[in-house]
């Protein structure tokens, strides 16, 4: 099994020419969200709630980037009215990492009901996802270009507990 | 001021600019009176036009935005205007019409009344708020914004206008996006 650190995955990720991220933290995701800081390619834009970061990729997008969007499931509430009423309509794809705490019940109380259903949200919302592994990280990453180039619609990668270092 | 009045006004004052649009009354009254293939008409998503306007001024930093906003919008998502001011666009010109009320749905009244939201504005850190009351002062206020560096703020007060009769936007939102990105080439 190969393994992703955090800076393999952003480098991947600029190799696909992702160029503009941003996002609200997870512990999960504090790895990737330092080495964004510090790389030169990337710029990271701290968002304050999931849904303003879900526009602010959309302007992105229509200027011609391609937008990273990075938070917990938690933000997955407040995001979508956003995906339904802006990104699946008018087909402005983003790709979202997305953090899976509560996954299977073992977690703060805060998190056990949204880690259950965080699936369910976007299969009902339509929105195509794929739990990130280090052994599927081409084939997914090449699904989610697809989409995202092709049906210009978002794609979401979830990422479990231990899969990229935490810095915190 | 009616609102209309405000539109009326504003909008020959445009050149080419991108203008990304808030949901409700700001669309519908804009592309009733006039429309561009540089705008972008937010038909859902409320209180995200902001986030959409800066997400372009960043990726387009040679080319002024305008966001063409209402005071529901705003005060859904203030903390994009702390966004907008940490960021601090040069090219990002954020317009107001404050009407206090959201029009389109029946004319509830929104808090904008108690709330002076270019006082909000100033204080996250826009270079410049400008509130206007009267239709004459809205062109010079534009354009003095329009030449300034930005982040900056133009807080148009209106009364209510609005006739449910006004059209929706007639384009798919497909189409809104497609031709939006060719004028953003």
């Amino acid at each position: 099994m190969s393994l992703i650190t955090s800076k393999s995955f952003i480098d991947r990720l600029i190799q696909e020419n992702f160029n503009f991220f941003t996002g609200v933290p997870c512990s999960l995701l504090s790895g990737l969200i330092s080495h964004l800081e510090e790389v030169e390619e990337a710029k990271y834009i701290p968002s304050v709630r999931e849904d303003a970061a879900v526009g602010l990729c959309a302007g992105a997008y229509m200027a011609g980037s391609m937008p990273v969007l990075l938070m917990q499931n938690s933000g997955l509430g407040y995001c979508l009215n956003a995906f339904t009423s802006l990104n699946l309509i008018y087909r402005i794809p983003v790709l979202v990492i997305m953090s899976w705490r509560g996954q299977g019940g073992k977690d703060a109380p805060e998190h056990i009901i949204m880690g259950d259903i965080n699936q369910k949200l976007l299969e009902t919302a339509g929105m195509d996802y794929s739990v990130l592994k280090p052994e599927n990280l081409d084939q997914v990453l090449e699904t989610a270009m697809r989409k995202i180039n092709e049906e210009k619609l978002p794609y979401t990668l979830i990422v479990e507990k231990g899969l990229f270092d935490e810095r915190h | 001021m009616k609102g209309t009045e405000a539109f009326q006004e504003l909008l020959p004052l445009l050149g080419d600019e991108p203008v990304v649009h808030a949901n409700g009354f700001i669309c519908r009254e804009s592309f009733s009176i006039k429309d561009r293939e540089e705008n972008f008409y937010m038909i859902g998503s409320m209180g995200l036009a902001s986030s959409i306007g800066l997400g372009v001024a960043l990726c387009q930093p040679d080319r002024k935005v305008i966001v063409l906003d209402g005071d529901g919008n705003v005060l859904m998502s203030m903390g994009t205007l702390a966004m907008i001011a940490a960021e601090a666009p040069k090219n990002l010109v954020h317009v107001v019409i404050d009407n206090e009320v959201y029009e389109s749905t029946g004319k509830q009244r929104s808090i904008s009344n108690a709330v002076p939201l270019e006082q909000v504005a100033k204080s996250a850190g826009y270079r410049q708020a400008v509130r206007v009351d009267k239709r004459e002062e809205i062109k010079p206020a534009f354009e003095m914004l329009m030449n300034s560096e930005g982040p900056v703020f133009l807080l148009i007060k209106v009364d209510p206008c609005f006739d449910p009769k006004t059209g929706r936007v007639t384009h798919t939102p497909e189409e809104i996006t497609e031709r939006f990105m060719k004028t953003l080439g």
